[in-house]
């Protein structure tokens, strides 16, 4: 027990380590753009289809639970606003950053794994290649584009499932739900001129971009012992990335809505 | 460590020859496993040095302290007067400019095919044109006999290829210091001969260092000035290359007895 919590602060510090050589070496992700568009491909464009599979779905689950429950109290106009503001503010980002932990991050972990056990990382360091900047920087960057953009797209398709499920099986007017939907996200924010609910939702999700790149490429590169060991890089990648994402967002939860 | 006094003596009359690779009563074990047991070892300037040994023996983990991939345990490891167990990052990476490691598995990065694989330390660590790299890349292909290869991924190549591909990459950066884990590996009889040959070659240039893993006996004739025997992580016979093949050690005779040629 003592010891796995040891483990744990020691690799909480190896990946602050890690976030923190990666973003000193932020400068220089221009030089590296090919990479980061080649990152953003594999880790951004080809999850959109089960972003917006499961955003459809999630948006229409909403719909119906809520529009049951307002239906009783005669308050079916609500489910446009219900459906809007959780996916803009929880659903979106987490169900994006959950599919990204799944995909891109135990992709990520993988790649990098194989290459450390099959000396692909000593001979980078015996080059003198810096590792951080040739394969930690475009990953980073690109999983902290790819998150924001795809949750968007999952908002999206989320609010328009739910749309479907509110005027086929609960006869709201589809007018009337998008026009609750867009004036729930009308509260602006402080600081940005934003709707506060959408870049509350967009930051989070930038932030569990980077956290799935940290973790999945701190999992990958310190991956021992063949093929075994990169199968439990990957599995630590995920199960790791998913808790950083839950428990982060209770945090921003609170910083961005009480604090 | 606590043989210095006695190092300083024996580095006396090595002056006249310059020691580029010092190893001092080196260990190295992993979890219980002992791998090197108080190794000692010098290698001279210009000179082609031989690692001979059983399969297990240490042999890739010797060469991994000389690049600075593994620190000893114990005893020193010093590489043109550095001491490998503390030497600085900036120093480390300087070091690593003048040296080149084929490694047993070529190492090649697989998401990157031939051309860039080969590139990839003048493109990362140099200003050169992209024109004069392109240049030297394909001069070093043909030098390892693979021409018409450089848009193939590594996982297209055989294993003796991926090795080729390696060795391109450990010469691009001309290295006075080169470092072979067993370079003719999985290569046919043939391309093996001319392998050893360019090996050779590189090695009569000026000041060229190497050090070789191997377990032919083509090679050390090709390749060697002097040929050690590592067994257990320790150095069991070792001598100029004629003395070490013509004698009748008991354990050389068996281990040659095991090998392939
Ligand atoms: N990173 C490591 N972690 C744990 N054990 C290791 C590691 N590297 C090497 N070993 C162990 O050290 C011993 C020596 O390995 P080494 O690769 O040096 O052998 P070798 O002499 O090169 O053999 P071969 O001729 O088969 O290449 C082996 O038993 C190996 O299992
Ligand atoms: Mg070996």
């Amino acid at each position: 027990m003592l010891k796995s919590f040891l483990t744990t602060c020691r690799q909480f510090g190896v990946q602050l380590e890690l976030l923190f050589e990666a973003v000193v070496r932020l400068p220089s992700a221009w030089k590296r753009r090919a990479m980061v568009a080649d990152q953003l491909y594999v880790g951004g464009v080809q999850v959109v289809h089960v972003v917006l599979l499961v955003g459809l779905f999630a948006g229409m689950i909403l719909a119906l639970q809520s529009g049951l429950y307002l239906a009783q109290l005669g308050q079916q106009d609500q489910i446009g606003t219900l459906v809007a503001l959780s996916m803009a503010r929880e659903m979106g980002p987490f169900i994006t950053g959950i599919i990204l932990a799944a995909t891109a991050g135990s992709a990520l972990a993988a790649e990098l794994g194989t290459m450390s056990v099959s000396d692909e990382l000593a001979a980078l360091e015996v080059l003198s290649v810096d590792r951080v900047d040739f394969l930690v920087l475009p990953r980073l960057v690109a999983l902290a584009i790819a998150c924001p953009l795809l949750t968007v797209l999952c908002d999206l398709i989320g609010v328009a499932g739910g749309g479907l499920v509110a005027s086929a099986q609960l006869s709201v007017e589809l007018e009337l739900y998008f026009k609750t939907a867009v004036e729930a996200l009308q509260d602006p924010g402080l600081l940005i001129p934003l709707p506060k609910d959408v870049y509350a939702g967009l930051l989070k999700s930038f932030v569990f971009g980077i956290l799935i790149a940290v973790i999945s490429c701190s999992a990958g590169m310190h991956a021992r012992g063949g093929a075994l060991g990169v199968g439990q890089a990957t599995r630590q990648a995920v199960r790791d990335s998913i808790i950083a994402i839950i428990v982060s967002n209770y945090f921003l939860t609170w910083l961005l809505y009480q604090a | 460590m606590e043989t210095r006094t006695e190092t300083v003596d024996r580095s006396a009359p090595a002056a006249e020859r310059d020691v580029v690779i010092r190893f001092e009563n080196v260990s190295k074990r992993f979890g219980s496993k002992v791998v090197l047991d108080g190794l000692n070892l010098e290698v001279f300037r210009g000179e082609t040095l031989v690692i001979m040994g059983p399969s297990g023996t240490g042999k890739s983990v010797t060469l991994r302290h000389v690049i600075g991939l593994m620190k000893p345990d114990s005893g020193r490891v010093t590489v043109e007067g550095h001491d490998m167990g503390k030497i600085r990052p900036k120093e480390l990476a300087e070091l690593r400019r003048n040296m080149g490691y084929l490694f047993q598995d070529a190492a090649l990065i697989n998401w990157l095919n031939v051309r860039d694989n080969v590139a990839l330390p003048l493109r990362e660590n140099t200003d050169m044109e992209e024109d004069e790299i392109l240049q030297r890349v394909e001069a070093k292909l043909d030098l390892v006999h693979l021409p018409d290869i450089l848009d193939k991924m590594p996982s297209e190549l055989s294993g003796g290829m991926r090795k080729r591909v390696g060795l391109a990459r450990a010469l691009i950066t001309e290295p006075k210091l080169i470092l072979y884990d067993e370079p003719n590996a999985g290569l046919d009889p043939e391309i093996s001969a001319s392998i050893n040959a360019l090996i050779r070659d590189i090695q009569k240039q000026l000041e060229i260092t190497s050090v070789v893993i191997t377990h032919l006996l083509s090679c050390v004739r090709t390749v060697a000035n002097r040929v050690v025997l590592l067994e257990k992580g320790k150095v069991v016979l070792e001598g100029k290359k004629d003395e070490f093949l013509a004698s009748k050690h008991p354990r050389l005779l068996q281990f040659l007895g095991d090998s392939d040629d």
